[in-house]
């Protein structure tokens, strides 16, 4: 019995310890959201982040769960307003998805990325975006959506409102 | 349906491979579980490295550094330690595989892994590294340089893991350059690699200088001849040419589908002339 914490939920599951992560996901527990493009490594579509931290849910084994709380791209938007993420908006809005196939991977990457830097720089994000393959975009909107995911968060108004204006 | 098993110390791991004797055992899993998906190995069970505590730390021991052979190639890169006092190891860290590879790949993997174009590798050589070999009742250790014998094969003994690997004070090298050439920068297998260490005089003469090779022959390549060519000296596109051609003559690179051996024999000459651009 395997439990861990998917997108928030505990959940307890009976399933071969040599599953591979992305499989659990996608076919039994049916969160498709996760890719699979090379299955060794090489294209980041099937990015999920494990404790916050990106990793390869084709090159980890469901026993390898045990106790870790795992994000994938169907859980990062909870509790936002909109009901999508910074960067899901900032996607959107910069049209950097075109057949959207690495875009989980990519967002996923990009989470991990702001989250340890909140304001890269264009070379910084192509560095942490480095482990996805885009075959579609030329990955050039894809840096300006992180750009201005980064720039979104910086200018939340709960940050930038002068309530620490007071000598 | 296979068993995977995760040790949480090493006195688990000793008896789930008592109950195991054929599990192999693997940290990252990104050499292995895509060796394993490619069909060349077929362990019938799995015993995972990553929960073990003792195979974690970096810390200073005695005058040197002794790395857990778990940590991972992101937990060596933002260790203030690696930074500071082994600036080579995380230049090399920098360019391998890429940012999932590296939260999940760790320097123990690398080494046991034993590929010639391993990009811990050369620097490790340089640094006269050791490992530390644990078994059911006892220690070993090994200069790293004796414990990879050829591709994908080391001196390790069955029923042994690697503990950590030890890399002994830094002999006041001022000049620290590690350079991978490949086919892109991210997610690329080295054609050559070169790391290099030097201690440049005031007057910028070179007082001692360490050089190894990775992906120029069957394990990491280092070229006394080479070195001696340069002590005494100052670096000069003249005399780094005379030590490359004592390189070229002493490496023995393969063909293979990311570059022909002519190719990489020069590269890992060229490699070293690459030292002149270094910011001083
Ligand atoms: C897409 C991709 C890109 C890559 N790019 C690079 C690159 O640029 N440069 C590079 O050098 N490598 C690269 N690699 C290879 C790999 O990521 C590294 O070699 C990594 O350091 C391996 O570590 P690991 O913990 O994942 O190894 P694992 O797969 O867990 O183990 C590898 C081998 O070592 C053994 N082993 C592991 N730990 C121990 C231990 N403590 N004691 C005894 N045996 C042990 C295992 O039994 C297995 O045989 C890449 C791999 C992938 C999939
Ligand atoms: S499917 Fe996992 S990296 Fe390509
Ligand atoms: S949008 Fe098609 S692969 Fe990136």
């Amino acid at each position: 019995m395997i439990r861990f914490v998917l997108n928030g939920k505990e959940m307890q599951l009976d399933t071969p310890p040599d599953r591979r992560v992305v499989d659990l996901l996608r076919e039994d527990l049916g969160l498709t959201g996760t890719k699979e493009g090379c299955g060794a490594g090489e294209c980041g579509a099937c990015t999920i982040l494990v404790d916050g931290e990106s990793r390869l849910s084709c090159l980890m084994l469901a026993a390898q769960l045990q106790g870790r709380s795992i994000t994938t791209i169907e859980g990062l938007r909870q509790g936002t307003e909109t009901g999508l993420h910074p960067l899901q908006e900032a996607f959107v809005e910069c049209g950097a998805v075109q057949c959207g196939f690495c875009s989980p991977g990519m967002v996923l990457a990009a989470a991990h990325l702001l989250e340890r830097n909140p304001d890269p720089s264009r070379m910084e994000i192509r560095a942490g975006l480095s482990g996805n393959l885009c075959r579609c975009t030329g990955y050039v909107k894809i840096v300006d959506a992180v750009e201005a995911a980064a720039r979104k968060t910086e200018n939340k108004p709960e940050e930038t409102a002068p309530k620490d204006a007071t000598p | 349906m296979k068993k995977v098993l995760l040790p949480r110390t090493l006195c688990e791991l000793w008896r789930h491979w008592q109950d195991e004797p054929g599990a192999a055992i693997y940290a990252g899993g990104t050499d292995l579980l895509v060796q394993m998906r490619n069909a060349a190995v077929h362990p019938p069970a799995l015993i995972c490295l990553e929960r073990i505590a003792e195979l974690r730390g970096i810390e200073t021991e005695g005058d040197g550094i002794r790395i857990g052979a778990c940590a991972t190639h992101a937990q060596l890169l933002e260790s203030a330690l690696v930074q500071q006092r082994l600036p080579i190891l995380a230049q090399a860290l920098a360019v391998l595989g890429s940012p999932p590879i590296r939260n999940m790949g760790t320097i123990g993997g690398n080494i046991c892994t034993a590929s010639p174009a391993g990009d811990t590798l050369p620097p490790l050589y340089a640094l006269d590294a050791e490992v530390e070999l644990c078994r059911r009742d006892g220690v070993k250790h090994m200069a790293l340089q004796d414990f990879i014998v050829s591709p994908g094969q080391t001196r390790i003994d069955k029923g042994e893991v690697l503990t950590a690997i030890w890399v002994p004070k830094a002999e006041g090298y001022n000049l620290q350059h590690y350079e991978k050439a490949g086919q892109r920068q991210a997610l690329a297998v080295s054609i050559a690699s070169l790391a290099a260490l030097l201690r440049l005089s005031a007057a910028g003469l070179v007082e001692k200088v360490r050089l190894a090779w990775g992906s120029v022959g069957p394990t990491i390549v280092t070229c006394p001849a080479a070195e001696e060519a340069l002590v005494g000296k100052r670096l000069t596109l003249e005399t780094l040419q005379q030590a490359a051609a004592l390189v070229r003559q002493s490496v023995t690179p393969i063909s293979d589908v990311r570059a022909d051996a002519a190719y990489r024999r020069a590269l890992a000459g060229n490699l070293l002339l690459r030292l002149l651009a270094v910011p001083r």
